[in-house]
């Protein structure tokens, strides 16, 4: 490619045009769990340096309320390994974490890790649920579109979609709650406005059950509105991508029908770039979670870091973060897996 | 004047110059035959025409809860004809002087995230070796922490100041951009004329400030529209969760304070729709705008 034999230069652009060899499975996955750990780590190094670098006084702020006299401090400072040097601190952090000691709640006075292994299962119910639907509803939104592009169902739903996505999806909760919960004008409130169930019926019971389900009724649909809105947008564009493409030529001139070149075709090539988006904007889907739970007050991760923010309950803040960056980690490398496993071009 | 016109005798420099305003007109009339974005810009304009009037539109008083004397939570009114808030004030006047603070934040902290995301982006792309590749790798790694709780530890930690949350957006939302800067860079040097500039001895930072900065340019034009479209909405998110400055007035510390006094149940619908509204149009004004944009700059989408 050079045509200057600069030795340097050569050297690089050799490096750069060299094949790479494509990888087996087995040695894909191995790098792959590589980087999540770097990330891990990195994440890990993020969380260290905000909640005991950048205060300043870890025990003012971390023991805040609680730490009154100079024994206490000095108590607290020895069992945080406070009164250590930077990397051993560090290190102590580590273990801490590893033995899945994430501190005291200051507002709750419970460990952070009880409290958070509580709260899972709401957010995993709504987000789950939320995510199902919007992946569902939003790729056959998008494959409309595209393949029509330009026609009255693409222009609107286009235009749903982009107004939907500038919207704080918290935003669309209150609405959702004024309307269909409060009620208004002559329409009368019939969801609940918040909460997971109601205070006198049994959760573990059918009737509780049935109730969970209603009360999520307008949560899920918020988060499945704001969700929808980008899968659809990214799957349109990403079937847009492969509309040009000359297999799909070759598929029609041998006669298929317009259905099958689109399904079998085209949308199983555009669903592969959709797959790596959405890994990417997971952390978008922990967002969500986060105010949609503020506005509906549901009991989950996302409130219980919300509700942290005032006191502030820093302990609690640095466990939330550490479980939303490990989940969006953990949810980025399945995806890459998945990837990787779906098309063999990306091994390489 | 006509024979100096006539006959230019033009530097390098200015030749180079007058190439590019010529291709920004180009793109100018491009993009004035793209409706969405037209549309776009048309509701931006107005936006920025109110917040640069707020104070002919306005008195600043009326943001003053001491001197508010105004009904509490009262409907739509002749005198306040977007209602009052829960300290007798207008909530147009809210909306008016909030949309300052709202765009200020968004475009302060677009700044910074790219200032940060092109050099980070121009850095791992142009240099091969373990410079760039440490560069990618702490991209990459920052782009899987979730913005939001990252966000709200920061701003937490930083404390409730406008500087802070301008600060806090503007550090968590640069690695997308990076990315983006990264792969033009990637594919703008090994073109021919930067392979030229090198042969005849440029030196690294030469190619890059000179040729590669200036092609990634229009891309990262738009790209910063997309991001203040995301910095605002991320403004109005922070401040609902109650982490904006208490002293000032955004379109989300409104939505933040029309949640804590109920507003919803007890249906002041003024005083939650009007703010949301704006965010959204300001929001859809700007990713229209960006998207027109991408579409006049990126060949490879046009005609679409």
């Amino acid at each position: 490619m050079s045509l200057v034999a600069e030795p340097g230069l050569v050297a690089d652009r050799e490096q750069a045009d060299a094949q790479p060899r494509r990888r087996g499975y087995a040695s894909y996955v191995g790098l792959k769990v590589l980087g999540a750990l770097g990330s891990l780590f990195f994440m890990l190094i993020v969380n260290f340096f905000l909640f005991r670098v950048l205060p300043g006084d870890p025990a003012k702020t971390l023991g805040r309320g609680r730490l009154v006299s100079q024994e206490q401090i000095d108590a607290f400072n020895k069992t945080y390994g406070l009164n250590q040097s930077m990397p051993q601190q560090f290190v102590t952090f580590l273990k801490n974490i590893v033995h899945g000691d994430l501190g005291i709640s200051l507002q709750y006075r419970t460990p952070v890790s009880q409290l958070i292994m509580d709260r899972l299962w709401p957010t995993i119910l709504l987000v789950g649920t939320s995510t199902i639907l919007a992946t569902v509803i939003g790729v056959y939104l998008g494959i409309k579109g595209a393949w029509n592009r330009g026609g009255m169902f693409d222009k609107i739903s286009t235009g749903t979609s982009l107004t939907l996505y500038s919207m704080p999806e918290w935003w669309l909760g209150l609405l959702l709650i004024a309307g269909l919960g409060v009620g208004f004008w002559f329409v009368p409130g019939i969801f609940p406005t918040g909460g997971l169930n109601s205070s006198d019926v049994d959760p573990n019971s059918l009737h509780g059950v049935l109730d969970t389900m209603w009360h999520l009724v307008l949560p899920v649909t918020t988060l499945t509105l704001a969700y929808l809105a980008e899968y659809s947008l990214i799957m349109r564009s990403s079937l847009l991508d492969e509309l040009g493409e000359d297999y799909l030529q070759t598929a029609r001139a041998k006669g298929l029908r317009d259905v099958r070149v689109r399904n079998h075709h085209a949308v199983r090539n555009a669903l592969l770039p959709t797959t790596t988006l959405i890994a990417l904007n997971i952390g978008f889907v922990v967002s969500g979670a986060i105010t949609v739970e503020t506005v509906f007050s549901i009991p989950g991760l996302g409130l219980l870091s919300t509700d942290a923010i005032d006191v502030p309950d820093f302990w609690v803040l640095q466990g939330t973060f550490l479980v939303a960056s490990a989940g969006v980690i953990l949810a980025n490398l399945v995806a890459n897996l998945i990837y990787g496993w779906l098309d063999p071009r990306v091994r390489t | 004047m006509t024979a100096e016109v006539t006959a230019p005798r033009l530097s390098p420099r200015q030749l180079a110059r007058r190439r590019r305003v010529a291709s920004w007109k180009r793109g100018w009339t491009r993009f004035r035959a793209h409706r969405s974005g037209m549309v776009g810009l048309a509701v931006l304009v107005v936006f920025i025409a109110i917040a640069l009037a707020a104070p002919l539109l306005a008195d600043s008083s009326g943001l003053d809860v001491t001197q508010a004397d105004g009904p509490i939570l009262h409907a739509p009114t002749a005198g306040y004809p977007l209602g009052t808030d829960e300290n007798g004030r207008s909530v147009l006047t809210l909306l008016i002087w909030g949309s300052r603070i709202s765009l200020l934040v968004g475009l302060m902290a677009t700044l910074i995230s790219m200032v940060i995301g092109t050099l980070i982006g121009l850095v791992s792309g142009f240099f091969p070796g373990w410079v760039g590749r440490i560069f990618f790798r702490l991209t990459e790694w920052f782009l899987v922490i979730p913005y939001l709780p990252l966000a709200i530890a920061l701003a937490t930690v930083l404390g409730r100041s406008l500087v802070n949350i301008i600060i806090v957006i503007g550090v968590t939302s640069w690695p997308g951009t990076a990315l983006l800067i990264r792969s033009q860079t990637l594919s703008i040097r090994e073109r021919a004329y930067v392979e030229r500039a090198e042969a005849i001895g440029a030196g690294r930072w030469h190619q890059m400030g000179r040729h590669v900065l200036p092609n990634v340019m229009p891309m990262i034009f738009a790209n910063t529209t997309l991001t203040v479209a995301g910095a605002i909405l991320a403004e109005t998110t922070l401040s609902f969760l109650g982490l904006g400055d208490p002293t000032r007035t955004s379109w989300g510390t409104m939505l933040d304070s029309a949640f804590e006094v109920g507003a919803i149940t007890t249906g002041c619908w003024w005083y939650i729709v009007p703010p949301g509204v704006c965010v959204v149009l300001v929001v859809l004004a700007f990713t229209l705008i960006g998207n027109a944009l991408e579409e006049v700059l990126n060949p490879r989408l046009r005609g679409r």
